[in-house]
């Protein structure tokens, strides 16, 4: 590990020790309160995997080993499936909704931006809330429809998987459009012109020439994506049932309700070792991308 | 033909996303407490019981002040570290840079979790403070990549001219650097604000059976049945977070600190 006195730093500006002073406090800072709490997580993990296993029988059973029982296998297999689903979806609509959003004025530009970051931060209780009023049957999108003489009684569509898909999707698209952005707003103009001088018509250009050069940005959008999906928690409590829960919620439960830390933990270090590797695979993308242009 | 279809698109993606918020301030406007919507009379009732009912104005003052520091521990993190990295290039900058990168990209439930069993066995459990270490730690990425950018954009050139005139380190960050980087201090520092208002599983776990914040109320009271204020709650998050980026966008180049690059640079 690296620690603050150290004098191997290759700098090239500057002189003298107060350099390294510069990185005391946001050092110890991290080093204290982020890598602490992950350790005492992981000890907290295998801790109990080895004293728990062999001596305590009902809940504290529970580790590593429980990654086999059904609970944890269902509930696994609908955040993947959730999270696959909503990613694809929400970079299918981000995409060229990016790619329209990048060739407006700047004017307008920001003025959607300003929309987009003040939805991507409202709070995950105020989207469930806001879409379970909307998918409500006294004050829901059903009364439009009644209203429109396409249906005949108001109905509720709140908790149920279509809405639980509508609240990710919600939750996900600015995301996915801001992930989008830096490289589609890059994206060298005079591509997609050229190809229509020559005859193609937009949707063509940006089929045959956008959607081509922007694969790796979009295989990366995919996985940030899916990584953002498995962090959500209230979304699937709020507009979903319980079979919707994805593993985040079980992570509470199991800690909160359960009070079973020792598996909660084991739990999150798996969430974090899968989603670190998919960061990393997507800085790795990036990376091979700049080395390409 | 391809103009019509293109603002076809992009007015369908604005439909959607203002859907819910407009059924939110139609029912925050209800007279009747019944939800309803349209709303069967209009009155501001809900938006004063959301001030005056201690029940929900000492979950605002919590998620006030937590999100206040919480954004001056990421600033206060983030500056220093992002400046040693554009100055001194030291290897473990770049080390710590990770670190402040990592937690904002992992799913959340993770910190949440982490703070909780630290918290716990440093038997310093659900207080204030902790929510605020754990947001400021949480969101520290965000005025790191802003201010990041700040000095990407800054000509080293002029650190050099600084120098060479005979102003020592100090003031060179001082007079030189500062002024021309505190416009992506202050957007971190508003990101980070904004987020941590809206902030939820960190702050319940951490704290969250003896620190309520306001979230955390909305989520607690929409257990036990709808009430207007939760409407009105939430129409007052999203005019913040419009109110808080709009004056970025206004100010500032948001597109550029989303990651488009300055026309002067392409």
């Amino acid at each position: 590990m690296t620690t603050c006195d150290d004098k191997a730093g290759s700098g090239d500006a500057g002189t003298g020790p107060s350099r390294h002073w510069l990185l005391a406090y946001p050092g110890a800072m991290l080093l204290v309160f982020f890598l602490g709490p992950f350790s005492i997580m992981l000890a907290v993990s295998f801790f109990h995997r080895v004293e728990g296993a062999f001596y305590e029988p009902g809940f504290e059973l529970a580790n590593y080993a429980r990654f086999f029982s059904q609970l944890f296998v269902q509930h696994l297999g609908f955040s993947l499936y959730i999270a696959v689903l909503v990613a694809v979806v929400s970079v299918c609509v981000a995409l060229p909704f990016t790619y329209l959003l990048s060739r407006l004025r700047i004017r307008t530009q920001t003025l959607w931006l300003v929309f987009l970051l003040s939805v991507l931060s409202l709070s995950e209780v105020i989207i469930a809330f806001s879409w379970s009023l909307l998918l409500s049957r006294t004050a829901g999108i059903s009364n439009v429809l009644v209203w429109m003489g396409l249906m005949e009684n108001a109905v509720s569509w709140t908790p149920g998987f279509t809405a639980a898909f509508l609240g990710f999707f919600y939750l996900t698209l600015p995301y996915a459009v801001l992930m989008l952005y830096p490289s589609v707003s890059r994206l060298e103009r005079e591509l997609t012109e050229a190809a229509q001088t020559l005859g193609a018509s937009p949707l063509r250009a940006f089929f045959s020439i956008a959607v081509p050069v922007l694969r790796m940005p979009i295989l990366g959008a995919l996985i940030l994506v899916f990584v953002f999906t498995l962090g959500v928690y209230l979304i699937p409590q709020i507009l979903g049932r319980p079979e919707h829960w994805t593993l985040s919620v079980l992570i509470t439960d199991q800690a909160i309700y359960q009070s079973n830390l020792p598996f909660a933990a084991a739990l999150a270090v798996f969430l974090l070792l899968t989603s670190l590797a998919l960061i990393a695979l997507t800085l790795a993308i990036g990376r091979r991308r700049v080395l390409a242009s | 033909m391809s103009r019509m279809l293109r603002n076809v698109f992009l007015g369908a993606v604005g439909l959607f996303l203002c859907a819910p918020l407009v059924v939110v301030v139609g029912v925050s406007l209800n007279a009747e407490k019944r939800l309803f919507f349209p709303p069967e009379g209009l009155s501001l009732r809900w938006y004063g019981d959301m001030v005056t009912q201690s029940a929900w104005r000492d979950p605002i003052e919590n998620s006030l002040v937590i999100a206040l520091c919480a954004g001056l521990i990421s600033v206060s993190i983030a500056l220093p570290l992002a400046y040693a990295m554009w100055r001194h290039r030291l290897f473990y900058a770049r080390v710590l840079y990770g670190l402040g990168i990592a937690p904002f990209m992992l799913p959340p439930v993770i910190t949440a979790l982490g703070f909780m069993i630290f918290w716990a066995s440093l038997g310093h459990y659900g207080r204030l403070e902790n929510d605020i270490i754990a947001h400021g730690i949480f969101l520290v990425t965000l005025p790191l990549m802003t201010i990041s950018l700040g000095l990407e954009s800054t000509d080293r050139a002029m650190v050099e001219a600084a120098r060479t005139m005979g102003a020592n380190e100090r003031k060179v960050f001082t007079t030189v650097i500062l002024p021309m980087i505190r416009p992506y201090i202050i957007s971190g520092y508003a990101f980070a604000f904004v987020l941590s208002l809206n902030e939820y599983i960190i702050a319940y776990m951490v704290a969250g059976f003896t620190v309520e914040t306001l979230p955390i109320k909305i989520f607690n009271s929409l257990r036990y049945g709808y009430t207007p204020v939760m409407a009105a709650v939430a129409v007052a998050f999203v005019a913040v977070a419009l109110l808080v980026f709009g004056i970025i966008g206004r100010y500032g180049n948001l597109p550029r600190l989303l990651g488009r690059w300055s026309p002067e640079r392409q």
